[in-house]
């Protein structure tokens, strides 16, 4: 019963986080804009991320959590360099 | 004193982020945590950030019931906003003026304004005080500006005095 | 699921509903991507999954994993911290990033200065 009722409402949730990464994706294939892209792909991250964390609960170990957090990282990192390059044309200077 | 724990606050939440990412405090891991706190504190008072003086911590916590519930009702509104079928909601920028100009303190306020759904930071003029907004769906103009000074300056003023 | 199997039930319901409001949130932030028209407008949609679509994620992952192995688990808490401080940021960098964008092309939609050009009163 427990065992039906979690496995069925973590298979919900990935459907729909799937699918709000593919809502993103297509804002990030779309643009117009490039700055439209790089919040279409910050928005991608942080959905991974939760999607790598229900797939933690799913199978029960803490393994997902450890690349749920470097995603969380390296998502602030690429996004704050995206956005100096949009606003200086070049990342270091 | 001072000297070994030149940023207590600061020094206790890395050695908590530590335990937290070792999931233990049997010894070894602990040791290896309070190096690194003290190490931490140590490199952020040679960077000299300044220290912020807080105000009453009833404050604080008053401040941050405010923000949980704020930040729960639009969440509620930008939801309802994007799944209308129709055009419903009228967005624009918007102007207020800040009389708050510690920078800590404004640093905070980007982060709850932006944090909350339907409102957006997007520039300071630090000479005037003038802060430009973009609100998702804006019943007025100057009820946002009087929302923002009286809801979350006003208590930020009190905290960083 | 097997490691599931042992939950209790009253933990199994408050885990699913959490796991399915943070979803449902983060769907409905990500469908604004698409749905809202302007640049300006989409900067606000992805703030509803990393608010309340990440607490409530987070919370069902805690609940769940510290009924398992019946001890405390809240490392979660350290992404929920990150995710908190980073989020704003991240969205104001790129706001302030746009707006320069459309000053330099001049566009007529954004203001040219934060100060309003004619002040109230």
């Amino acid at each position: 019963m427990t065992e039906a009722l979690l496995s069925w409402s973590l298979l919900a949730a990935q459907i729909l986080l799937g699918l709000a990464m593919f809502c993103a994706a297509w804002r990030v294939l779309r643009g117009p804009r490039a700055q439209d892209r790089v919040i279409g792909l910050d928005t991608l991250y942080v959905n991974g991320m939760m999607l790598l964390l229900t797939f933690g609960m799913r199978s029960g170990t803490a393994l997902y959590f450890e690349a749920a957090l470097v995603i969380a990282l390296l998502g602030f990192v690429s996004t704050a360099a995206l956005a100096k390059f949009l606003m200086r044309g070049e990342v270091i200077e | 004193m001072s000297r070994i724990l030149p940023h207590p606050v600061v020094s206790a939440a890395l050695f908590i982020m530590w335990l937290l990412m070792n999931q233990t405090v049997s010894p070894g891991p602990a040791l290896v945590g309070a190096v690194l706190a003290l190490l931490g504190g140590w490199a952020l008072a040679l960077l000299r950030p300044g220290r912020p003086r807080l105000g009453p911590a009833r404050a604080v916590l008053r401040l941050t019931g405010v923000v949980l519930v704020d930040i729960a009702r639009s969440n509620l509104a930008v939801a309802r906003v994007i799944l209308s079928r129709q055009k419903s909601h009228y967005s624009s920028f918007v102007h207020v003026q800040l009389r708050l100009r510690n920078p800590q303190a404004l640093a905070i306020l980007a982060c709850i304004l932006t944090a909350a759904p339907g409102t957006a930071w997007i520039e300071f003029d630090p000479e005037e005080g003038w802060l430009l907004l973009h609100v998702l769906d804006l019943p007025d103009q100057d009820s946002w500006a009087h929302i923002i000074q009286n809801r979350y300056e006003k208590p930020l003023m009190e905290i960083f005095p | 699921m097997s490691h599931a199997a042992d939950l209790p039930l009253f933990v199994a319901i408050p885990v699913a509903l959490l796991v399915l409001a943070g979803a449902v949130l983060t769907l409905i932030g990500s469908l604004g991507l698409i749905r809202l028209k302007s640049f300006y407008e989409r900067l606000h949609a992805p703030t509803l999954g990393t608010s309340f679509g990440i607490a409530c994620t987070l919370l069902a992952s805690i609940l769940f994993f510290s009924v398992q192995q019946s001890r405390l688990v809240v490392h979660e808490v350290l992404i929920g911290i990150l995710v908190v401080i980073t989020t704003p940021v991240t969205l104001m960098l790129v706001g302030r990033a746009a707006l320069h964008r459309d000053r330099q092309e001049g566009q007529q939609e954004v203001p040219p200065s934060a100060a309003p050009t004619s002040p109230p009163e």
